[in-house]
């Protein structure tokens, strides 16, 4: 063998300068989610420092107050936390055995015609922007409600609107991710239970719904992460003042609505106003990172393999 | 025995115990399919309800009077008259203003009659009502109206007209469209899926045909799939800080010899729905590389073609339907998308169209979200009109995506 000759045709030595350069493009747009990520911690920590260092601020006014108004020195996120946990629940209440009770029929009972009449109507809600959702639960839900409970002090903004219509919201969300963690539970399982002689609705709700529970789990976790971030059902539906109520027929401002009511006025830059919005959109932002990191935990942690 | 017994029923008490089981499964299967009518009727419910919203009878007045300008019937005016007419009672500073926007001798019959009808007629709406109670109670609320109303007119009106597609805002919902809130939305996705298609597509293919299993690429991974699920609001947020302020010169066109203009501008709100949409790019796109066999990289190997002639030839145009679906979601998203727009600071208020990157901007969502929240019902009637622009095209690029889905999609 001609070694020299041999070394001449080694192509991987070759240098192919436009490739290194198209390669490294790529890595750039590969890291730039994450260099998103650390803008985002950057510029919101930069300014809820500044929110924070104020000497009035304190930690424990921020978490133990219960009215907040920062340009008269009231700074107590819990009133806004409460509207927040309230609209939520009462979306999660709604969503999570609507949507539970879809993705079992549309994975263990319909045919596949039924099917594929009924899956779009799931798509076709996911599609709906959410102001469209605040318009609906505004001048639909509210009157509405207003009629069933005309004989209390019901509010014509109310927690229990928008908690409703966002329940609505996040239904086909939660539907289509356990649909999904449905049917991945292997035919012979199914089989399995059927051959004990259980019935559709025993091998559903035994063998079916157990073994995709990490799968639901973590659809209810997003959906929860949803119903925090959600903002213009809220902003439109849920009334516009910080109150700290659990009542769900009382007006009340979620986190998302006061930043989106404060940010639509006329904002100038460097007061505590403009800070204190930093530091609700940085909570935002590590709340749902938390349950949606605990999302993906959970799927590959309690995840049952079938090989 | 006895145990054995409770567990395996026989004979009658076993078909007793049978017809339970049944009927308790039939009662949980009609649950189940409640559930999902449900949702189809909130369906239903949202879409009645907006529908129910555009069109219904109107009660007006004229505060002037129409025959202290003309003895014709004004819907039969033409346009020589029109133009006489307002050229005549205008004043004169309304008129050259009106003029220099754009001469009027070049301006349609109808946009004269709604200058008409809006500078010297004076329209009010006295009230308005919905399209069910328009068809239900049609004799009652014309009687209504004769007695609450005398001197008022009452008319069916579709508030979805062309003319609310290419009129400008107006302070009176009467004459308000929907024009420079379409074209800001358009702006918005044009400079969205600039940023987002190249940088979300670069980003999937060194994801899948590049990067190396390490963690590194793990982190890359995982903070993608965060990044999708991070609350709007809060790219809002960024957008405020880091386009509006931080990138002032640049976003609000000082850099380039603007000087009229501040951060919030069209630039600014596109770029931070392009940062919004990006994850959603790059985990479509990566789903569609995925889905492309390795057998046609192998081959592409096989003939000698290096990586990156592999990804070019190979790997893109079979990846390529399913990266335009993804876009085609950007698009949805981007158009659908209110709140980071309200942070990064969009105008409600704009009669000009945008035309430069740089311009002030309204978008057809944010002008929804103004319309719903004003207490007016005549507002909300434009507000359900924009709702069904906005539906129509959202579901017309929806069927755009599933058409190339099935029109492109190859098996292997």
């Amino acid at each position: 063998m001609d070694n020299k000759n041999f070394r001449q045709f080694d192509l991987k030595k070759k240098p192919r300068g436009f490739e290194t350069v198209v390669q490294g493009l790529l890595f750039l747009t590969g890291i730039l989610s994450i260099f998103i990520t650390v803008t985002i911690v950057y510029e919101l920590g930069k300014e809820a420092m500044l929110f924070f260092n104020d000497p009035d601020v304190t930690l424990i006014k921020f978490f133990t107050m219960t009215r907040w108004q920062p340009s008269i020195g009231e700074y107590g996120i819990v009133a806004l936390v409460s509207a927040t946990l309230t609209t939520s629940f009462i979306a999660i209440l709604i969503s999570l055995p609507l949507g539970l009770a879809s993705a079992i029929f549309l994975s263990e009972y319909a045919s596949l015609r039924v099917r594929s009449i009924l899956k779009p109507v799931l798509e076709i809600l996911a599609g709906i922007p959410t102001v469209v959702y605040g318009y609906f639960a505004l001048l639909f839900v509210t009157p509405i409600l207003k009629l069933i409970f005309s004989g209390s002090q019901m509010q014509t903004y109310n927690m229990l609107s928008a908690g409703l219509v966002m329940g609505i919201m996040i239904l086909p969300l939660i539907a289509s991710m356990s649909e999904d963690a449905l049917s991945a539970v292997p035919r012979a399982l199914r089989e399995g239970a059927y051959a004990m002689g259980a019935t559709k609705l025993e091998t559903s709700l035994q063998v079916v719904v157990p073994a995709a529970l990490s799968g639901i789990g973590a659809a209810v976790i997003v959906g929860i992460s949803r119903a925090v971030g959600e903002t213009m059902i809220v902003a439109i539906a849920a009334g516009a003042g910080p109150n700290f109520s659990f009542n769900p027929l009382d007006a009340a401002e979620t986190m998302t609505g006061h930043i989106a009511r404060i940010s639509g006025g006329d904002l100038s830059y460097n007061t505590i106003d403009y800070t204190s919005l930093f530091a609700i959109a940085l909570m935002l932002f590590l709340v749902t990172l938390v349950l949606n990191l605990i999302s993906q935990w959970v799927v590959n942690r309690f995840r049952e393999r079938y090989e | 025995m006895n145990q054995k017994q409770d567990y395996f029923p026989e004979g009658h008490a076993f078909y007793s115990a049978l017809r339970r089981r049944y009927l308790i499964a039939g009662v949980w299967q009609t649950i189940f399919f409640s559930a999902l009518l449900i949702a189809i009727i909130s369906l239903m419910a949202l879409l009645y309800d907006v529908v129910n919203g555009a069109f219904g009878y109107i009660a007006y007045e004229y505060k002037n009077d129409p025959s202290e300008y003309t003895s014709t019937p004004i819907s039969e005016l033409t346009k020589e008259e029109l133009l006489s007419i307002l050229k005549e009672n205008l004043s004169s500073g309304a008129y050259n203003k009106l003029n220099n926007e754009q001469p009027m001798e070049t301006r349609s019959q109808g946009e004269l009659y709604v200058l008409f009808l809006k500078g010297l007629l004076q329209v009010d709406t006295k009230q308005t009502w919905d399209l069910t109670d328009s068809l239900l109670r049609g004799a009652e609320i014309r009687a209504e109206a004769a007695e609450k109303y005398p001197d008022a007119q009452l008319e069916f009106r579709s508030w979805l007209t062309p003319q609310f597609l290419t009129t400008p805002m107006s302070s009176k919902a009467e004459f308000a469209g929907v024009r420079t809130a379409v074209l800001g939305s358009l702006w918005l996705v044009g400079i969205a899926i600039i940023f987002a298609l190249p940088v979300g597509v670069g980003s999937a293919v060194y994801l899948q045909e590049y990067a190396p299993k390490n963690w590194l690429t793990a982190i890359i991974q995982t903070n993608i799939n965060n990044l999708a699920g991070v609350p709007s609001i809060v790219y809002g947020m960024l957008g405020l800080a880091l386009f509006v302020r931080t990138m002032e010169s640049i976003t609000s066109g000082a850099a380039f010899g603007i000087t009229d203009s501040n951060g919030r501008t069209v630039l600014s709100a596109g770029l931070t729905m392009g940062i919004l949409v990006l994850p959603l790019m790059i985990i479509n796109a990566q789903e569609a590389i995925k889905a492309v066999p390795d057998s046609l990289r192998q081959a592409a190997y096989g003939v000698g073609a290096t990586r990156l002639q592999t990804v070019w030839s190979h790997v893109l145009p079979n990846a390529l339907p399913g990266i335009l679906t993804g876009s085609i979601l950007a698009i949805s998203r981007t158009l659908g998308e209110t709140a980071p727009l309200i942070v990064v600071g969009a105008s409600t208020f704009v009669t000009i169209d945008p035309s430069s990157p740089f311009s002030k901007f309204t978008a057809l969502p944010i002008q929804i979200y103004n319309w719903t929240t004003r207490p007016q019902s005549e507002f909300h009637a434009i507000a359900a009109s924009a709702i069904i622009v906005l539906l129509v095209l959202l579901l017309t690029l929806n069927a755009t995506a599933i058409l190339l889905r099935n029109r492109f999609q190859r098996k292997y």
